[in-house]
């Protein structure tokens, strides 16, 4: 499956790649009309939201028409879309290009008036005010385990049968685990469904149903028991909710499957969104796992905030070993031992703070203690711009630039070792599912939250292609 | 030092390790503490690199001096057979229940009862007595759910005891709240340095502070090294290029002519600085904002390697030399 030979990646010294296998095109998939629902997910911090947020802009930007469902964005990207009060229902984003023809709408889920919307529009009025009045009833709603996905996944089958959108980008909670996300639906729907809403119905019912003696004998005994556990009042409350609730069951469940199926339709694309972080690839594994086992369309994994050098040829250990031979030798420099001091070298750890005396005979300096001025060395003999200033003034220049370089280089170690780590957590994803095409989002240094931010994220994301070499 | 720590925190800034440092830290110097997890994820055996763990207490690491941490994934489920049991004798009629889906029901469904279930269990750890009258664990931590619902998490006993007026339920649910209320609890926030968890731990402190929970420390995780400070941050905006590729060059690593391999590093190196300064404005802009909590703050370093277990003793020392065990 893969496109391009790999070995010329390793020369570009521009971007510093983890050894892609397959590369995620992004724009053929937002661009795709067949392409309807693009599911974002995986574990908390990862950056599901603000990727969702990118894709939906890019793709309205080409001229889709989009609306992205988000589930807890940033409040300063929720503002930036103009999304910041819920009111569960998408709203226009301004400010984008719609030179395409395109439309972005935003909206924030809410979940306890996605539910209560269920339950008004499935029950007579004076039933679903029996519902929303429902202690029980109230509890669930506003959040246990569980209702958001549920929710989630109803406004997404909502947004989908009204068919005003090309395309819908889905953001999935924050759960415990990635996974909650596929099983609260089906669960919810199974125990709304199931067997202990018959048992809890029964006292109302018992009259009622023939040939049941037996269930009814096991009943009592189940709902006296539930009375001694929960006491008597909260399963009053109970039999009152799921009695009210009895004739949206069907419904409910109904809805769950055909959500289900729709995520399991060709229209739909996931998308793991994973950090390449231990945890988050970890998850992201799992979470690949699982959609093949629920036969869920996989397009890829995105991985955000991988970082790159432009020096990604000076190792870790040369760039340390250039910064203490820059700092030793203005130890050495400092008659009064003063800049020695100002700047100890301590702040690396204690491997790098033993070099002091042993690494200047083999760095470089031939005689450190006698040149004071280090623009004797070789490389400066074809300076001579500085050479009109004092010698005293012109040492102090030469130490905070020496000092200012060896932070540059050491800040530069620090980049190459995570860049390695990066390449180890994400080497161990890949060896398990190399099948699984990957794109590479460069980490920003700062937040993203406003339109310009999300178009540069996306432009990252669909960025795969133009840094690879062309071949010939 | 309160003896039920809680921990919390956004996704991602490392809960689960700052617990289960927090674990070990307290556990040094002969004392002994169980460290729980509720929402089974089974982070705790993957960070002490051990197979999945049991619903049952089990020793999982040694501390400096002899300490000991004990290690429980609670379950909701068997938690709830456990009650049954325990309280009601319930053996054969809890295997019916199941079969019902009631246990299902009551765990996943259920308004609280999951929650309940999981505080009562940590609750009764920190109680819970030998035969000589001494506590089994001087300290429970737990590796508690995220921020945005550590409030309701542990707050659902009030609402439970609201719900279910009389009954076991109902006394169970208060017990628990005389625990968690009480300064015997703290409850600790972990974050980064970053704008949206640092917003979210001061959200969460003054949700817990409205719903009167005790909030201990905030726990700054993965704070990297400054390497260059705003002085010389300054500088590298000031200095010629071509003084430090003199500087590059005298320290051994290429030519600092127009082309020469010292002067290629220049662009770059000065890149990274200037990605470095944007960061450090930013994590100083809400080092502020999470001073400006009134809640003590501790710092754990990002470690080089990434986490392992060597790793998190060293977050374990760090703990205690900042006094947070």
């Amino acid at each position: 499956m893969s496109r391009r030979p790999e070995p010329a990646q390793a020369q570009d010294p521009a971007r510093h790649r983890l050894s892609p296998t397959r590369t995620l095109d992004i724009d053929p998939l937002i661009e795709d009309p067949a392409t309807r629902i693009v599911v974002c997910c995986g574990s908390g911090g990862v950056g599901k939201t603000t990727t969702a947020a990118a894709l939906g802009l890019r793709a309205a930007e080409r001229g889709r028409k989009v609306v992205v469902l988000t589930i807890d964005p940033a409040r300063r990207l929720a503002q930036s879309m103009g999304i910041d009060s819920l009111d569960n229902t998408p709203r226009r984003v301004k400010g984008i290009d719609d030179s395409a023809g395109g439309e972005l709408h935003a909206m924030m889920l809410d979940m306890k008036r996605t539910f209560d919307e269920i339950v008004e529009g499935h029950a007579d009025p004076d039933r679903a005010a029996a519902i929303l009045g429902n202690p029980f009833y109230q509890s669930l709603s506003a959040g246990f385990a569980g209702t958001q996905e549920y929710m989630a996944m109803e406004k997404l089958g909502q947004l989908r049968s009204r068919d005003e959108w090309d395309l819908i980008v889905v953001d999935t909670p924050p759960s415990r685990s990635a996974l909650d996300f596929l099983d609260a639906p089906k669960r919810l729907g199974s125990f709304l469904d199931g067997k202990l809403i018959r048992v809890l119905l029964a006292p109302a019912k018992v009259g009622g149903r023939a040939g049941m003696k037996f269930l009814n004998v096991g009943m009592s005994m189940m709902t006296g028991a539930l009375g001694k556990v929960l006491g008597g009042q909260l399963l009053k409350d109970v039999q009152t909710f799921v009695a009210a609730m009895d004739s949206m069951f069907g419904g409910f469940r109904t809805r769950a499957d055909a959500t289900y199926k729709l995520l399991q339709a060709p229209g739909t694309a996931f998308l793991v969104v994973a950090a390449p972080e231990r945890d988050a690839l970890r998850e992201a594994a799992y979470f690949v796992e699982r959609l093949a086992a629920e036969e869920m369309p996989l397009a890829g994994l995105v991985l955000n905030r991988v970082h790159g050098s432009g020096a990604d040829r000076l190792s870790a250990e040369r760039a340390l070993a250039a910064a203490e031979n820059l700092e030793d030798s203005r130890i050495v420099d400092q008659v009064d031992g003063k800049a020695g001091l100002r700047n100890s070298p301590e702040t690396y750890g204690s491997s790098e703070s033993l070099a002091p005396t042993g690494s200047l005979a083999p760095t470089g300096s031939p005689d450190p203690a006698g040149s004071p001025d280090p623009a004797e060395s070789p490389a400066h003999t074809e300076d001579t711009a500085d050479a009109d200033s004092p010698e005293t003034t012109d040492a102090d220049a030469d130490r905070s630039v020496d000092r200012l370089t060896a932070g540059l280089l050491r800040l530069h170690a620090e980049r190459m070792r995570l860049l390695s780590r990066e390449q180890r957590t994400r080497d161990r994803f890949t060896a398990l599912h190399p099948e699984v095409a990957v794109t590479e989002v460069a980490a920003l240094p700062g937040d993203v939250h406003d339109l310009a931010g999300l178009r540069d994220i996306g432009d990252r994301l669909a960025a795969d292609r133009p840094e690879l070499p062309e071949t010939p | 030092m309160s003896r039920l720590q809680v921990v919390s925190g956004k996704g991602g800034t490392g809960k689960t390790t700052v617990a289960a440092a927090l674990a070990l830290a307290l556990a040094t110097e002969g004392k002994r503490t169980l460290l729980v997890e509720v929402e089974g994820r089974q982070g705790i055996a993957q960070l002490f690199e051990t197979e999945a763990l049991p619903y049952e207490e089990r020793k999982i690491a040694v501390a400096p001096g002899g300490g000991e941490v004990y290690a429980l994934a609670i379950d909701a489920e068997l938690a709830l057979l456990d009650y049954l049991q325990m309280f009601y004798k319930l053996g054969g009629a809890g295997r019916a229940l199941k079969k019902l889906g009631a246990i299902d029901f009551a765990t996943t469904i259920a308004p609280g009862v999951r929650d309940v279930l999981l505080t009562g269990k940590a609750c009764e750890a920190v109680r819970r007595k030998d035969r000589n009258g001494r506590f089994v664990y001087d300290y429970v931590v737990m590796d508690a759910p995220p921020t945005g619902r550590i409030t309701r998490f542990l707050n659902v006993n009030d609402e439970v005891a609201g719900l279910a007026k009389i009954g076991p339920i109902h006394n169970q649910a208060q017990a628990v709240m005389r625990v968690l209320k009480s300064p015997e609890t703290a409850v600790h926030l972990v974050t980064l340095l970053e704008e949206m968890p640092v917003q979210e731990t001061a959200d969460g402190i003054a949700e817990l502070r409205a719903a009167r929970l005790p909030v201990g420390r905030v726990v700054v995780n993965m704070v990297r090294p400054e390497v260059l400070d705003g002085d010389g941050l300054e500088l590298a905006t000031a200095v010629p290029r071509s003084s430090i590729a003199r500087a590059l060059s005298s320290a051994g690593l290429g030519g600092a002519r127009r082309g020469g391999h010292a002067e290629r590093l220049v662009d770059p190196l000065l890149a990274q600085a200037e990605e470095y300064a944007e960061r450090y404005a930013l994590e100083t802009e809400q080092r502020a904002v999470l001073t400006d909590l009134d809640v003590p703050l501790h710092e754990l370093p990002l470690l080089a390697e990434g986490m392992d277990l060597a790793g998190l003793y060293q977050l374990a020392r760090e703990l205690r030399e900042q006094g947070m065990s």
